[in-house]
């Protein structure tokens, strides 16, 4: 036989765990529903649309192993990093598109990112190659400007300086790895890169490359990624074309 | 005592004349041997490029090298490759190789499915003036004046065989830490001027036609004055 006060003692217990329960249940929906309403997935600001602008890129082509510069009209962001990844982008566009002159597979989400930082001084830098023609042979692009500097990489001191700047283009591994295979093709890649970051943001002076963020040997088994080109060299070989 | 003392400061400053004549290195012996470098790129776990019919660069480039050996060993030139099999031979190994033979000319052999005809590459480092003790990474820098001559050479003979040539400088790890006359060579499918394929990397005419260029190129480059007895940037 149970005690009456223990009956009564269960009961009330029970009835307070049952008004416990009720009453976190009741906490929890008025807080979810706090949650809900902090949330404005509203936007708060309209995304800016940059304006078009003219774009100079520097196109390479297979058949003569020549690179030319092109104008194209393009949105450009104000920020320098979102610039250089757009010019970038529409570099790889036409390089991806059917029947180019260069075909690169990838197109413009190949550069996964672009940072600029403040240019290094450079050290034992190799001097510029003329650009040059060859008597009965086809033109003769010239190809590479590298340096061997041992360079050590900082972040801008101030925004409002004016010095150089070391443009660290991010690749996929995808691009890399589906990047026709040749010393001529490669280097054409690399130095139209470095030449169209030079013609639409004159302060980069310098290039270096990455893919899926780590430093790789080659691109696609020649042209060297470990060194830092020389952006302000990259001639083109003919006048713009719109 | 008197002529003692001026003897002995005579000999003074006929020593002191004479060191740097001392100093001076011997002029080099005239050289016979003539040695021609062969690197046939990529090799092992590094396939290169992969050409048409599934071929691969690097069993194209070992083909063209055994090719060529044979034909400059036929016409007396030593010829010293860097892999004669289908092994991993690294950059640096392969520069080495190149620089222990004391060659007179160097090949970097490559292919690829892009472009036309036949690449000739010398190196883009700026002339530099010979140290004793130059650097590994820019060693061919002494040398790049005679790689540009090798370059000419070669596109003389390439054109003389009917192909088309393109000449450029360019940066290719193996080749500028050479310590000799050395250009990469390229070859690519052969197009016409309507840039329609008419000669494919696996035609064997091509590869044997190339190769004959490439050899008679290198007979020019010995008997050229001044080659055999003269390996001095």
């Amino acid at each position: 036989m149970i005690p009456r006060h223990q009956i009564i003692l269960f009961s009330l217990l029970l009835l307070a765990s049952l008004a416990m329960g009720v009453a976190l249940w009741h906490l929890r929906e008025r807080a979810h529903q706090r949650l809900l309403a902090g949330q404005d997935s509203a936007p708060t600001s309209a995304p800016a649309v940059a304006p078009a602008e003219q774009a100079t890129l520097l196109v390479a082509n297979d058949s003569d192993g020549s690179i030319l510069t092109q104008l194209h009209s393009l949105p450009l962001p104000a920020d320098s990093n979102a610039r250089a990844r757009a010019v970038l982008g529409k570099l790889l566009d036409l390089y991806a598109a059917p029947g180019a002159a260069h075909p690169v597979p990838g197109g413009a989400s190949s550069v996964a990112q672009v940072f600029l930082l403040h240019a290094p001084e450079i050290a034992g830098a190799v001097p510029a190659a003329a650009k040059s023609k060859i008597a009965e042979s086809r033109v003769v692009v010239n190809l590479s400007r590298e340096s061997r500097a041992n360079t050590s990489l900082s972040p801008p001191q101030d925004a409002r300086q004016t010095g150089p700047l070391l443009a660290v283009v991010n690749l996929t591994g995808s691009f890399a790895a589906n990047h026709p295979s040749g010393i001529e093709t490669e280097m054409l890649t690399v130095l139209s890169i470095c030449g169209t970051l030079h013609a639409n943001l004159p302060r980069v002076t310098q290039v270096r490359f990455l893919v899926d963020g780590q430093q790789r040997a080659t691109l696609a088994g020649h042209a060297d990624l470990t060194r830092t080109y020389l952006a302000g060299d990259v001639v083109p070989s003919d006048g713009a074309q719109p | 005592m008197r002529w003692i003392k001026f003897a002995f400061a005579a000999l003074v400053v006929a020593g002191l004349a004479a060191s740097p004549a001392l100093a001076q290195p011997a002029p080099p012996a005239p050289q016979a041997r003539f040695v021609v470098v062969l690197d046939a790129a990529h090799g092992g776990d590094d396939s290169g490029g992969r050409l048409a019919n599934n071929q691969l660069e690097k069993s194209f480039t070992l083909a063209l090298g055994v090719r060529l050996r044979s034909l400059l060993a036929a016409r007396g030139i030593q010829v010293v490759t860097t892999r004669d099999t289908d092994a991993t031979v690294d950059p640096v190994k392969r520069a080495e190789i190149a620089n222990h033979a004391q060659a007179q000319a160097c090949l970097s052999l490559h292919a690829t499915e892009s472009g036309s005809g036949v690449y000739l590459f010398a190196s883009s480092l700026a002339p530099a003036a010979p140290a004793r003790f130059p650097a590994w990474k820019t060693a061919q820098a002494a040398w790049v004046t005679r790689s540009l001559n090798l370059e000419g050479v070669l596109n003389s003979a390439l054109l003389n065989a009917g192909m088309s040539v393109t000449m450029a400088r360019t940066t290719v790890t193996a080749v500028d830490s050479m310590t000799c006359p050395a250009v990469a060579v390229e070859i690519a499918p052969e197009q016409n001027s309507g840039h329609q394929t008419i000669a494919e990397l696996n035609d064997k005419n091509y590869q044997a036609r190339v190769a004959a260029a490439l050899a008679a190129a290198l007979l020019q480059w010995r008997t050229d004055a001044g080659r055999t007895e003269d390996r001095q940037p």
